[in-house]
Parts: structure tokens; sequence; C-alpha cells
């Protein structure tokens, strides 16, 4: 089943043109890995699907990015995309209130407010992210004074609250140590068969790893999408051998 | 093999040896002859005051009432407090809001944003007594408030105004994107955005800019004397004349009959202001540390 429908997407910074004439089917409840060197759209297509480049001044788009066969840049709703395309940033970005807090702050904001559902929902989502362990005793304390590989599951978990259908990750483990990384990305391998996951990452190793198909971008142009497998074993395009076999990038 | 000269820095000198340039040994006597002036010049003004205040310091000095024999101090104080919490109550939401529409809401760089903070930027160097001309044909004559604890409360909050703007400007602008960004994340609008994360984030670099306000509310004299005049009682209403602390000092001093309860008085408002500014830096080291 199709999540995502990207046709003939074009978008610019200015007169910058960040992403060119970009198709790109992404299936649910899979991982799709975005790879490629730094500058070449990756994170910027990611940003595209739950509209977040709208918070980027002079960001023009042309193209459709359907969802469920909705088109996003139509007219709709869009805190309500949002709650459907989750996110969860290159870096841990906790607000500075208590873990409890934190995760009950996206369902709060969808109006839950009742007491006994928002204790369920977080205990849920922070079970669900593989933190309810380290965490369930301090609930209540600050979640600035956690790790960076505890707060970074804590953001998983917030995304997790408002029960997205898909999560955009962007480079989720480029901050963190290679431990706090392995975590990370057990959960993400068991968060899929509940969720479409959308990876964006450097490491190519970590695409190998975890994701099931792969898209490999360059200059804003998708160069090659296809099974993990293939695109590591067996690529098409000569520019993405170049790149997985580091001959650049 | 390789036949370029390298350039060596001398490395013979011992570790002990203390460099003898005369230059920076200059530099090293006048940034410490600087600092030690500036130093004593705060110590000697408090210690003056105190000096001359502290022995006329006495009970009758707090008397509920002002009369010629105890040249109380009780009404302008109460004046104060009731000209600092009457400014503050106008200037604070006007300037915070503001802040939150330039930062927030307008768009980053436009025309509109460069005007109001021109505007405010012009506006916080201008003259108190300015301020104070302004009130008194404005709101004492224009509006007929007469002299009036309103119309001072009105003058100083225009006063004020570009001050809390500009820090609570500041104080936003301190607050990481990724937060903005981890709460559109979620599906938040605009407006929760602002009001649950950027704002409570914001309040302790806005705290200190109100104390700061407070403080220059305290010791401003020339936008008072025009606007809400220089009766020593507690007015019965908004719409009457009052002096506060820093007023009733300018009066005692220029009569010249008081001298002693003068400085007396300067003791109680430098307290006062030390204590503020005290809050102040304690409130911005706050935000700092988080």
């Amino acid at each position: 089943m199709e999540k995502f429908k990207i046709t003939d997407l074009d978008l610019y910074y200015g007169t910058f043109k960040a992403l060119i004439k970009v198709n790109l089917t992404i299936e649910a409840n899979q991982i799709t890995a975005f790879i490629g060197p730094s500058g070449c759209g990756k994170s910027t297509l990611l940003k595209s699907l739950n509209r977040m480049n709208d918070l980027i001044e002079g960001c023009r788009i042309d193209g459709n990015v359907l969802l469920d066969g909705e088109d996003i840049y139509g007219n709709i709703d869009v805190n309500l995309l949002r709650k459907r395309v989750g996110m969860v940033f290159q870096k841990p970005n906790p607000f500075p209130m208590s873990i409890y807090d934190n995760v009950a702050y996206g369902p709060r904001t969808h109006g839950i407010h009742s007491k006994i559902k928002l204790d369920e929902i977080v205990e849920t989502s922070l079970r669900n992210a593989a933190i309810w362990d380290e965490l369930k005793d301090r609930l209540k304390k600050s979640a600035l004074g956690i790790s960076g590989g505890q707060q970074q599951r804590l953001c998983i978990a917030r995304a997790l609250a408002v029960q997205p259908e898909v999560l955009l990750m962007d480079e989720p483990t480029s901050a963190l140590d290679p431990i706090s990384t392995s975590k990370i990305e057990d959960l993400i391998s068991e968060l899929k068969e509940r969720y479409t996951i959308i990876i964006v990452t450097h490491n190519m190793q970590q695409a190998v790893r975890i994701s099931d198909k792969t898209a490999f971008f360059l200059l804003g142009q998708v160069i090659e999408y296809d099974t993990t497998e293939n695109i590591f074993s067996n690529p098409r395009q000569k520019e993405t051998e170049d790149y997985i076999t580091g001959r650049f990038g | 093999m390789s036949t370029s000269k390298k350039t060596v820095i001398n490395n013979n000198k011992k570790l002990t040896s203390k460099s003898k340039d005369p230059v920076s040994l200059i530099l090293r006597i006048l940034v410490w002859c600087a600092a030690a002036l500036t130093i004593m010049i705060l110590f000697v003004i408090i210690g003056y005051i105190l000096y001359k205040g502290i022995p006329n310091l006495s009970l009758d000095l707090f008397d509920l009432e002002y009369n010629t024999q105890n040249v109380s101090l009780m009404p302008a104080l109460i004046n104060t407090v009731i000209m600092t919490i009457l400014s503050i109550t106008i200037a604070v939401p006007l300037g915070i809001f503001s802040a939150i529409y330039l930062t927030e809401y307008a768009r980053r760089g436009s025309r509109l944003v460069k005007i109001v903070r021109i505007t405010a930027e012009t506006l916080s160097g201008i003259p108190s007594i300015i301020y104070g001309l302004f009130g008194l044909l404005f709101f004492v004559t224009t509006l007929h408030w007469g002299f009036s604890m309103l119309a001072g409360g009105f003058t100083l909050s225009i006063m004020i105004l570009p001050l809390i703007m500009r820090t609570t400007e500041e104080a936003l602008h301190a607050v990481p994107d990724s937060y903005r960004e981890g709460s559109y994340g979620l599906g938040a609008g605009k407006m929760r955005t602002v009001f649950t994360i950027v704002l409570p984030s914001a309040t302790p670099g806005i705290l200190a800019g109100v104390i700061l306000a407070i403080g220059r509310i305290v010791g401003e004299t020339a936008a008072l004397i025009y606007t809400s005049g220089t009766v020593a009682d507690i007015p019965d209403s908004l719409l009457s004349s009052g002096r506060t602390l820093s007023v009733h000092m300018y009066a005692l001093s220029s009569e010249g009959l008081f001298m002693d309860k003068a400085y007396a008085t300067a003791v109680v408002l430098i307290i006062l202001v030390i204590l503020l500014n005290r809050i102040s830096s304690y409130t911005a080291g706050k935000i700092s540390k988080s």
C-alpha cells in the first residue's frame, strides 16, 4: 500500500532550485531511507512531507505530494497533517519542561486533558520508545537533565504520543554515541510494524541495517530508488555506485 | 632531499623570563587605574550618601502623613509603588505583545519590523524631560487630567515601553528555533507554540527587562515633575497629584530647607535601587544557566 506519492516535485529556496522533478512512492509500514551527500536535498524533501518547510522564508513548491491520495499542498489543515506525519529532528529538542509534560504536550495540543488518559498515553509512548524503564521514576524531572540518547528517545516518544501514521526522522542519530545509536536503530526497526518511517541518514551502514528501500539523492534529484538490497549490492547508476563505494560524498 | 629553508622562531628564552615590553606595562597600568577609579567612584558616592544620610534616619521619617516637622518620605514611598504598578500594568502587556508580534508573527526583515525597531530605538534615546513635556502637553493639558498619578503613569509607560519591547524581543530571539520546530512538528499551531513553549522559555529574560524598567521608574524625576506634580501626600485617586521618592528628593534639595532629610531619603532610595538591580541580575543569571 502506498502512503506518499510524490509527483514532479520542484522546490525553490528563493531562486535556488533545491529539488528537481522528484518522483517517489513511499510504501506504508516500511522504512525508507534517504541517502546522499550534504546539500543534496534529502532533508528538504523530508521536510516537505509534513510542510515543515512552510517555516522557511522564500520556500516555494511545484508539483504534488499525496498522502493517502490527498494533496497535502491543497486546502488542508497543516496542524492535522503534522499530527498524522510526525517528525524527529537531527538534534534532540525536548522542551524545557518535565519529561511527562514533554510527552503530554502533543495530546494536550489535540484536546486530550483527562489525567487518566494522559497518564496512559505517556506510559505507552515511553514504552514504545523503549525508554519507560529508564525514566518512569523521574517523569516529573526536567527533560533537559537526561542524556542526549535518552533525550532523542524521549523525542521519539513525544512524536508517538500524538499517534501519527508516518514518522519522519532527520538524521536522528547523528548527534549520538554508538550505543545510543544502536538503541534507536533497534527501536526504529520495531516501530515499522505500526508506522511508516522515512529516515534521512548520512550513515550508509545505518541505511543498510534498518531500511527496506533506499533513495539516493544528488544535487536535488533522485538518482536511484530501489530496495535497499539492490541499491547497495547492485546499483544501476554510476553515481550511486561511486557514492556507496566512497568515491565521493 | 628538500633544500627549502625554514623560518625558525627563537625558542631559547627561558619560560620564567617575563616580557619587559614597555607598551604592555603602560597599558596594564592604565587598565588597572581605570578599574580602580570606577570602583572608587561608586564606593565614594554610596559611602558619602550613607555617611550623610544614616545619622538623619529617624522613625518619624516614616510617618504616614507629610508635614514640615517630620518631612516624612512615607507618602512618596507609597506613591512610588503606585506609580510603578500603574506604569508597569500599562507598558508590560503592550511591550510584550508588540515584541511577540515583531519576532513571531511579522515576516522576518520586513519593512514594518524595521520601522518599529528604529522607532523604538529612537524613543529609548530621548531624554526623559522631553517625555515630561509631552506628558504635560498631552495628558495634563489636552486630556485635562491635570497633574495626576494617571498622567505620570502614562508618561512613564511610554518611556519604558521601548526598553520592555527590546528586552522581550531579545529574550524571544534567544529561545532556540528547535523548540518552535518541535512544537509545530507535533501539530501545534502558532498561538499554542508561542504561548506554551516560546513565552515560558523567555520569561526570565522578560522579567529581567521588567525589573530594569522598574528601576527606571523609581529613579525618574524629570518626566514626573511636569506630569504627576509634587504634592507630598498619598493621592485620593489616580487623578490627584503625588510625588514619588525621586521627585521628593528633588523637591527637598531644591528647597534647600531639609538637606539632612534629603540625604536620609537618598539612603532609602539607593537601597531600593540596589535591591532592584540585584534582583534583575539574579534573574538574568538564571536565564543564562538554563
